[in-house]
Order: structure tokens, then sequence, then C-alpha cells
């Protein structure tokens, strides 16, 4: 029989284990990418897989004659950190407002904005490319900084409003009291006790908008195009194409994941920001 | 001295000058990833040097992706590309709605008729040229000579499907990992459908009768699709429903496919040592007939084009001649071996006894190019162009729905019956909407 004891380590062994298990399962295929991208490309076709190989550097040395990476990385770093930034400074009033000065019609405004997501973005691509047609948006960094925050700002509003919430309304009127005005307000008593939580809002924005592959391939060509525009052009109806395109892939995630992982304590202290209150 | 003295000089240099600093033309050309297109790219740096007044911009994409950019841009007049990569397929239609700039008065030099007859009106309408040929190609069929000697069997020049199978049986032995048949499988309309599609031709079977109404349901198609799951079913790699070209090329390349059926284009890649295992003993012969030998071999060409929409014809319509000219052909043979100048569109490179002798697939590859007839596939009368599709813009459409039923027939999730009768309801349905018929 067991006792207490061993119960509550057993489960602890059990959770850890099951935790380990999803997250290799997540991790394998970045792992398995990066490892395809130093075979041949008949390593990379080879059935069964190979796991021990000769590496090559092949991909890399032939993806840095064929395409100019560093233009189409800082399309990524321009675009990405200009619709964040935007996306921010439209976000954060309007998720003060709707979390402090709340009407009927909040939840409902919330909502609508939200179901913008759940549109096929494909439904809108002739519209939206005539629109940029017009006004000379087309392949142009503006252009895609625009579409970027228009896409992630549902969910830039949402959580920054979610974690606004959580504070509790008393603050700001003790601010208020004091005689802050409406930017002191959110400048020195908002944001600094949401910090966790907008950090978070940031990343998740960054990220989307670094991986984001619909509207970069319709709406650029060669000038604004960013890193996802670069991986789509890997891929082949004819040959053999896996392991370059396992190396460009590699090369359009690293900047991102090692970001990512550099603020991973950030991102997780944000997302569970208030969770366990 | 004083700067003062000198500034009126420079002004006027700099007002001189300016015209010449902004004469550069850029030309962004949309391109699928292709190898020759890839090595075109890598080329195209010898034109840049002699037009120096022309700076190239590449934008490379994989075939469908590419196909809806374009669409999607062409369809709106965007103008964000000056040369477009564009197939048989889009070309007649795109020209019939006058978004491409006509390909005429070419230079005497460019030898239009050096190019072969049937791609030069495939990439045409009301014998007008829309697009120059990059490369054409047909399908034929690839074996294993060593495979056929070890079992004492012997390819004809045009084998039957029937004959195909009784191969495909003799030398299937799965236990060693070692498949009768490769054919491609996976669903869309330039995968499955394009194999399917020739194979259903030489059944006497054709896309739309001359009311543009399906047949589907008719004997022909029947016995195609019931061959093809049977064929590919019993003799053929597991999961055959979901390979395509790349796929069944990487098993034929590492010896796993007795018999592959499929581009001509794929000639270069089966003899190439540094890819495949069997380079040596591949064979090549005519893509399979039945009742018919037409339509056996598909026929398709990229072709380069000019929207109407470019700022830039001029320089765009240079670049399109010289990719597409001899001399181009010759600068491939130059830098990368004869072996791998564009293949299937001029005469003058199969009059070449260099290129023959390079190239193993080239007489066979000669030979399909010229059965393949775009005009005249189908042993009744049809009312499309085109071997295997139909030149019309719902085509795409139908095919891709189509191809999902027949690839769902070879993986079992539905009968011959139930696919065939999918694929005639989709088609009529979409004909019908269109308006052809009432």
């Amino acid at each position: 029989m067991f006792s207490i004891k061993n119960k509550e380590f057993l489960i602890t062994v059990v959770i850890g284990a099951l935790s380990w298990l999803v997250a290799l399962l997540i991790f394998f295929p970045i792992f398995w990418m990066f490892l395809t991208s130093f075979k041949t490309e008949i390593d990379a076709f080879a059935t069964p897989p190979t796991l021990f190989f000769t590496p090559t550097l092949e991909n890399y040395t032939l993806i840095n004659e064929r395409s100019d990476y560093w233009h189409f990385a800082w399309n990524s770093v321009v675009t990405s950190l200009g619709s964040t930034f935007i996306g921010m400074v439209i976000a954060i009033p309007a998720a003060y407002s709707m979390a402090f000065f709340e009407t009927k019609r909040t939840k409902t405004t919330l909502l609508w904005m939200l179901s913008t997501k759940m549109l096929p973005a494909v439904g809108v691509l002739v519209p939206i490319y005539l629109l940029f047609k017009d006004f000379g948006l087309l392949d142009t960094k503006t252009g895609l900084i625009i579409i970027f925050t228009l896409v992630n700002l549902p969910i830039m509003v949402w959580m920054s409003y979610t974690y606004f919430k959580e504070i509790p309304k008393e603050i700001l009127e003790a601010g208020r009291m004091d005689g802050a005005n409406v930017l002191q307000e959110i400048f020195k008593i908002l944001l600094p006790m949401s910090k966790g939580g907008l950090a978070a809002t940031v990343l998740l924005s960054l990220i989307f908008s670094w991986n984001e592959a619909f509207w970069s391939l319709n709406l650029t060509a060669f000038e604004a195009a960013p890193l996802s525009a670069l991986v789509a052009s890997y891929s082949s109806p004819e040959g053999l194409f896996w392991a370059k395109l396992s190396a460009v892939s590699t090369l359009a995630c690293a900047p991102i994941l090692i970001f990512g992982w550099l603020c991973q304590k950030q991102l997780v202290r944000g997302l569970s920001f208030g969770a366990v209150k | 001295m004083s700067i003062k003295r000198f500034a009126p000089a420079l002004l006027v240099a700099a007002i001189a000058a300016a015209p010449l600093a902004q004469a550069e033309t850029t030309v962004t050309i949309g391109t699928v990833n292709n190898g020759d297109m890839v090595r075109m790219q890598g080329l195209s740096k010898a034109f840049e040097e002699s037009n120096p007044d022309i700076k190239l911009k590449w934008v490379v994409l994989e075939e469908n992706v590419l196909r809806q950019r374009l669409t999607t841009d062409i369809a709106t007049q965007g103008g964000q590309f000056d040369v477009m990569t564009i197939g048989m397929y889009e070309a007649p239609i795109w020209g019939e709605k006058g978004w491409l700039v006509p390909m005429d008065n070419l230079p005497a030099d460019y030898n239009v008729d050096d190019i072969f007859p049937a791609i030069r009106d495939g990439l045409s309408h009301d014998n007008t040229l829309y697009a120059l040929p990059f490369y054409g190609e047909s399908s034929m069929t690839y074996y294993r000579k060593d495979l056929f000697e070890a079992k004492g069997l012997t390819m004809p020049a045009q084998p039957t499907w029937d004959e195909v199978k009784t191969f495909a049986k003799a030398i299937h032995d799965p236990k060693a990992g070692q498949y009768g048949i490769c054919l491609r499988g996976k669903a869309g309309w330039g995968e499955n459908m394009a194999l399917f599609t020739t194979m259903g031709n030489t059944f006497g079977a054709r896309w739309f009768d001359e009311q543009w109404k399906s047949e589907f349901t008719g004997e022909a198609w029947t016995n195609a699709l019931t061959f093809y799951v049977d064929l590919l079913g019993n003799y053929g790699p597991p999961g055959a429903s979901s390979n395509g070209f790349n796929e069944n090329l990487a098993l034929f390349n590492s010896g796993k496919c007795g018999m592959w059926i499929d581009a001509t284009v794929a000639g270069a890649f089966v003899t190439d040592k540094s890819q495949s295992k069997v380079a040596d003993n591949v064979g090549f012969t005519l893509a399979p007939q039945q009742v018919t030998t037409k339509g056996a071999g598909w026929l398709w060409s990229w072709g380069l084009a000019i929207p109407k929409s470019t700022d830039a014809a001029e320089a765009a319509k240079k670049f399109v001649l010289w990719a597409t000219s001899t001399d181009y052909s010759d600068l491939v043979a130059k830098t990368s071996g004869i072996a791998s100048i564009p293949p299937g569109t001029r005469k003058s490179t199969y009059e070449n006894a260099e290129y023959i002798a390079a190239a193993p697939f080239a007489t066979k590859t000669l030979e399909s190019m010229k059965a393949a007839d775009a005009k005249d596939s189908t042993l009744k009368p049809k009312p499309y162009i085109g071997v295997q599709f139909a030149a019309i813009p719902e085509f795409q459409s139908i095919a891709s729905q189509v191809g999902k039923f027949v690839s769902g027939a070879l993986a079992g999730s539905m009968t011959v019956e139930e696919a065939l009768k999918n694929a005639e309801k989709v088609s009529n349905r979409e004909m019908k909407r269109a308006r052809y018929f009432k």
C-alpha cells in the first residue's frame, strides 16, 4: 500500500513525465527540421528516415548564394516591430476605456472585434488587394505594418483588456484623487502594474507578425517580402527540396526562437498573470 | 579654390546625370521554383551585365502559391510583376481576356519558327502568342532495365496499360521494398489529374462531350479508374494516394519503383548520379496507350509572359527574349553542361547531336512531344483544347475536386462508382453554373 507521500511523489513523477513528453512532442518537428537542414536532399528524402548521416552545410551555402537573407530578415524585423508598436498604441487606450469605463456594449464590441479573426483571410483578399493598389501600398513595408496591426489588434485589445480588468478600479481612483490626469493614470499607474501582461501581449504580437504568411505572400513581391515569403520560395513542385526548405526555415525561425527563449520568463509570467488570484 | 566657383558646374552636372540615374528600369519577375528557373535566376547576371540599364528582381514561389499570387495580381491589374511565369493553361485564357501583352514583332534572330508548333499553339489564343516558352514537357514511361532483364521482360516502344500491369505484377516484390509501379496519387489538378486524364484519354474518355457535359459515369472513365485503382493498389507503393511528382521521384531514384510514368523533365533527375541510385539502369519509352494512342502523353510548357499592367514592358520583353533564346541555351550549355539546357521547346535542341548524346532521355522526350496534340487528344471529339486539362477558367476548380475523389477511390475511402458519380455531379454543377449549358 502506498503512503500519501508516495502517492504524491508518484503523481509528481507522472505529471513531470507527461510534461516532458508533451514538450518533446512539440519540440520534435523543430528538432527534425534543424537536423534535416544538415542533410543532403537524398538523405532528407530517405525512407526510413536517417538519424545518423554525414552533416553538410551545402544547403546553407546555397541559400546564401541564391537569396539575400538579410533583406528578408530586415523586412521581418521592421514589420513585426512596427506593427506591434502601432498595435499597442491603439490597443492600450482601447482596452483602458473598455476595462474602466464599461458600457453595455463593451462586451459586444469585444466579441465583434474577436469575430474578425474568425473570417477566412482569403475572403477579403481581393478587396484588400485593390485598396492596397489604389493607395500604393502593395509591396511596401508600410502596407505590411498596417495589415499586421489590423490582424493582431483584436488579440492585443483582448489581452490588454483582460490584464487591465485584474487591476482594481480603486487604485486608479486613488490616483485621480491625487490629481493624476488620464495620461498619468495610464503611464504611471496602469502600465507599470500590468507590465507583465503587456510584455506577453507584445511578445505574442511580435511572434504572430513574424510568422504571418498569407498576407506577406499576397501583398508583397520583393521589396517588402519578409522571411515567411523567403521560406515559401524554397518549396518546389518538381525536384527534391526538403533539405533546402528545412535550412531556410531554420534561418527564418532562429531569430524569433532565440528571442522567445530569452523572453520566456516574461512570456509565462504574462500569460499566467492573474490566473492564480 | 572656392567651392562656390564649381557650384554652378556641379549643379549642371547633377541635373544632366539625373535622367541617367533614373534610367535604370526594374523588372520584377514572378517565377516557379523549378531547377531550370532557379538556374535562369543564377545566370540572369549575364543579362544584367549586358543591359546595365535593367535591374532584375525575383519572386520565386512554389507552383500553386505562384499561380494564386499571379492570378490575384493580373485580375486586379495590380502591376506587381513585369514578367510572369505561366503555363499552357493560363496563357490562352489570360490572352483572351486581354490581360497579356501579345508576343508579336519578334526579332528575326529569335527564330520563332524553331519553337515546336504544339508548344506555340498551346501558349497562343487566336494564333497570337501570349507567352514565350521557357521549357516544355510531355510524359513518358521510365523503367528499370536491370529488373526487366532479370525477369526476361521486354518493354515495347509504346506499351499498353495492360502490358504495364503485367510487367508491374512480375517485378513487384514489396518484401524487398521493390514496387511494380509508381504513379501520381496525390489530389490536385496538376498532380493526380494530369496522369489520370492521360490514362483516361487512352481508355477512350474525355472531360466533356460536345455539349460540355461530363461523361464520368460512362464506360471509359469507369474502366480507367477501376484499372488505376487496381494497378496502383496492388502493385504500387504503400500510401500511393499521397504521392505526387516529388515523392515518386524520390522512390524511383532510391530504386523502389520498377516503372514510373511521369513528366519528361524527370529524365534529367533520374539519370543524374548525384541524386539517383539507379542512374545507369533507367530505360525510357512512350507513355502507355490502351484503346487509343491519342492523348497518352501530356503536353505542358512554362512560358514567360508580360502582363498589360506592367510599366516596364520594353525591358520585360528584352528579358523574356533573352531567357527563351538559343543564346540562353548556349549559356546554360557552357556553364552547367549541355544536358541541362531547358528541354522541349526548340527543334534545334534536338538537332544537336551533342545534346542527344549527353541526354539519354532526349530522343524519347522528342517523340513524346511530337505525339502530344492539345487539339486532338481524345478518341471522341471534344470541345476543349488541352491534353491533360481543358483550357477553360472553370477547369481548375472542377479538376481539383475530381482529383480528391480519384485520390479517395485509390485510398479506399470511397468506391470507384461513388468517386465517378461525385465527379460527374461536381463537373455538371459547375459547368451549368457557368452557363455552358442550361
